[in-house]
């Protein structure tokens, strides 16, 4: 039984990292830049949320949705004002430029609300699943990230194969040249992946905290690099393979602290990456170029 | 004109910095913590409490003091360029540093110094070890874990018990050596000794499942109250509900925003500091209107070192204009013979720096600490 737990557990977490992890692929796909700072749009994600709830009186579910529009307008404004003038820089400029958008945020959000941490009050009630007699308990929380993870999943392969924006983003990811050429506008569409991203990320803070509630300026920092890890794990530039990376993390990492041990939780995670990485460098699923988004 | 301005403002930008000093007759407190970063939380409720002390001691009359407070980011090297701001000003007595790392680089110079220097918050034994002008207000920190599990086995509160500790802090490493030193002696069995290292948002399933499947009754915590949330939210998550029993870290637990308090309820933790006694009750009082927050530990252990330096100065017949040599000399000479009443309880200090007073368990009952 204490083995179901843990990988329920696994799923759960997992089901966080590959929503982050998503934001990561979808990016790295279209603009071809790793956006650091995106572990921090979880962070101001979850502060909206918590102000939402906390001072602003609202319902669970409306604050969500205040946290995506909010989230949403700052992937499109960080987009605009850091990256855009940066399109035809060096790698390493953008790079660079992602890091000290992400010092920024942490900043800002330690300016607003302070370095005291805040307890994140779960969005999710409805009691806990008790199976077995007890014996097996599934937290309410575990279950709605799970369900988040597999709707926002099939959603975005919707999006992507079937709308005519998601084709463009598919079509940037491929060529970003021949689809100008096609006449995509390109910069509409890094846009709007930012703005997804985002929105996704605003979604996956807000279920973290529910999770494990401790909120503060760097509470998005090393989720953010798990789920970046999650992403290369995965296949970086592949929706399914971010979704695989995500929960095979989360499963890794929940079975490495119960049976091997708990200090080494997050050296296996890595230790397994970089196996994987020397096999296949692409990542799980990284071969697949046409699945590009 | 533009010259006439400037002159103005300089003369007006003297005379402001020379106002304090010209206030004769007041001894010099410096103080040392944290007051940004990652750990402002502590070193901002301490300069707090020690601003109330600084404030009520000027109210009486007598001699006065001067308070100066320097930042330290925790961070060593920061806070020995703290420590000589202090020097500059011709500081006479440290109250700091807030946090256990840098009180230990700060008190290295200072031993070479000769500057006086009682802490309020570091309570790591590589503090004072060695340096006999470094005091404490706070216990040490096996000190606190040996009497948690004194109590625990004294008042049988459980016989298997789990421990989850965070193996990157010193403090709480301090801690669970020492309880588990001592629950060799006591008639429980620890079951399960489980850790954590600093994340900014752990996952504690995995560490409260083994807890749960190891049979323990009671979940012993020497962490802060941070993490202490996320386990307390986390065990609720699973429905296991144990005894949890934390130690001084854990208090400021209530007032941490967003905190569901019913969670905390039936809590035990170790605190030095009681509400419920008077004095205490007056600082707190006096601490709300200030500041609008209730006092933590730091602040009352804070406030409680610059009135034991207060009363060692005028008990010792230091005057205002003496060296902080001179100070330290006779402070340390009177330091172990003296026994100071605080808010915290009553202290007495052996030569080593290390303070003795006796702790209070208290539990978190309806959302407040009732006194066991």
């Amino acid at each position: 039984m204490s083995f179901l737990t843990n990988l329920i557990n696994g799923i759960s977490l997992g089901s966080v990292y590959a929503i982050i992890a998503l934001g990561y692929t979808m990016v790295y796909g279209i603009a071809k830049m790793l956006n650091f700072a995106h572990g921090d749009v979880i962070m101001v994600g979850a502060y909206i949320s918590f102000c939402a709830t906390q001072y602003w009186h609202m319902p669970a579910w409306v604050s969500v949705i205040v946290a995506m529009a909010v989230c949403t307008v700052l992937g499109i404004v960080i987009e605009k004002l850091a990256y855009k003038p940066l399109r035809n820089a060096t790698s390493l400029a953008v790079l660079i430029t992602a890091i000290g958008v992400s010092y920024l945020l942490q900043n800002l959000a330690l300016l607003i609300w302070s370095s005291n941490t805040k307890n994140f009050v779960s969005i999710v009630n409805f009691g806990n699943l008790s199976l077995f007699g007890g014996k097996l308990i599934i937290s309410d929380v575990a279950i709605v990230t799970v369900l988040c993870c597999v709707v926002i999943m099939l959603l975005l392969t919707w999006f992507t194969s079937k709308t005519k924006m998601g084709r463009a983003m598919r079509a940037v990811s491929e060529d970003k040249g021949a689809a100008q050429l096609m006449g995509v506008n390109v910069n509409q569409t890094i846009s709007i992946t930012f703005a997804i991203g985002s929105a996704l990320a605003a979604v996956a803070g807000v279920l973290l905290c529910s999770t494990s509630p401790v909120l503060m300026p760097t509470t998005g920092a090393m989720p953010g690099i798990k789920a970046f890890t999650a992403a290369v794990f995965g296949g970086i530039g592949s929706i399914p393979g971010a979704l695989l990376g995500g929960i095979l993390l989360g499963i890794i990492e929940t079975f490495g602290k119960s049976y091997i041990s708990t200090e080494l939780g997050d050296a296996i995670v890595f230790a397994i990456l970089i196996v994987i990485l020397l096999v296949k460098p692409t990542g799980l699923l990284g071969k697949k170029v046409n699945e590009k988004v | 004109m533009k010259k006439f301005v400037a002159l103005v403002m300089t003369i007006a930008m003297v005379m402001c910095m020379a106002l304090p000093a010209m206030a004769d007759g007041a001894f010099k407190i410096g103080f040392i913590g944290p007051l940004t970063g990652g750990a402002a939380v502590y070193g901002i409720s301490a300069k707090q409490g020690a601003e109330i002390a600084v404030q009520e001691i000027n109210e009486k009359g007598g001699i006065q003091i001067a308070f100066q407070a320097e930042d330290d980011m925790h961070d060593p090297l920061s806070s020995v360029g703290a420590y000589y701001s202090l020097m500059d000003w011709e500081v006479q007595v440290i109250n700091g540093c807030v946090t256990s790392a840098p009180c230990a680089a700060v008190a290295a110079e200072a031993y070479n110094d000769r500057v006086f220097m009682l802490t309020p918050s570091a309570s790591s034994p590589s503090v004072t070890e060695g340096r006999d002008m470094m005091y404490q207000i706070c216990f040490t920190d096996p000190e606190q874990g040996k009497t948690a599990a004194k109590y625990i086995g004294e008042n049988g509160l459980a016989t298997k018990v789990a421990i989850i500790y965070n193996n990157a802090d010193a403090y709480s490493t301090g801690i669970y050596q020492g309880f588990v030193a001592e629950a060799a002696n006591q008639p429980f069995e620890v079951v399960a000794t489980e850790s954590f290292s600093d994340d900014a948002n752990p996952d504690f399933s995995v560490q409260l499942n083994a807890a749960k499947n190891a049979g323990a009754d009671l979940v012993f915590l020497p962490i802060y109250y941070t993490p202490a949330s996320t386990i307390l939210n986390q065990a609720k998550n699973m429905e296991y509900q144990p005894q949890f029993f934390g130690v001084d870290g854990m208090d400021g637990i209530l007032t941490m925003e967003g905190f569901d308090v019913s969670l905390a309820e039936n809590v035990m933790l170790l605190t030095p500091f009681d509400l419920n006694d008077p004095e205490t009750a007056s600082f707190a009082e006096k601490y709300m209107t200030a500041y609008g927050t209730m006092p933590t530990q730091f602040a009352a252990d804070s406030y409680d070192a610059v009135y034991a330096l207060y009363d060692a100065m005028i008990a010792c017949g230091v005057t205002p204009d003496m060296s902080a040599a001179e100070v330290c000399e006779l402070l340390v000479a009177y330091f172990p013979t003296m026994t100071f009443e605080g808010t915290t309880g009553t202290m007495q200090w052996d030569a080593s720096g290390a303070v003795t007073k006796v702790p209070l368990v208290v539990k978190i009952v309806n959302g407040a600490y009732v006194t066991q």
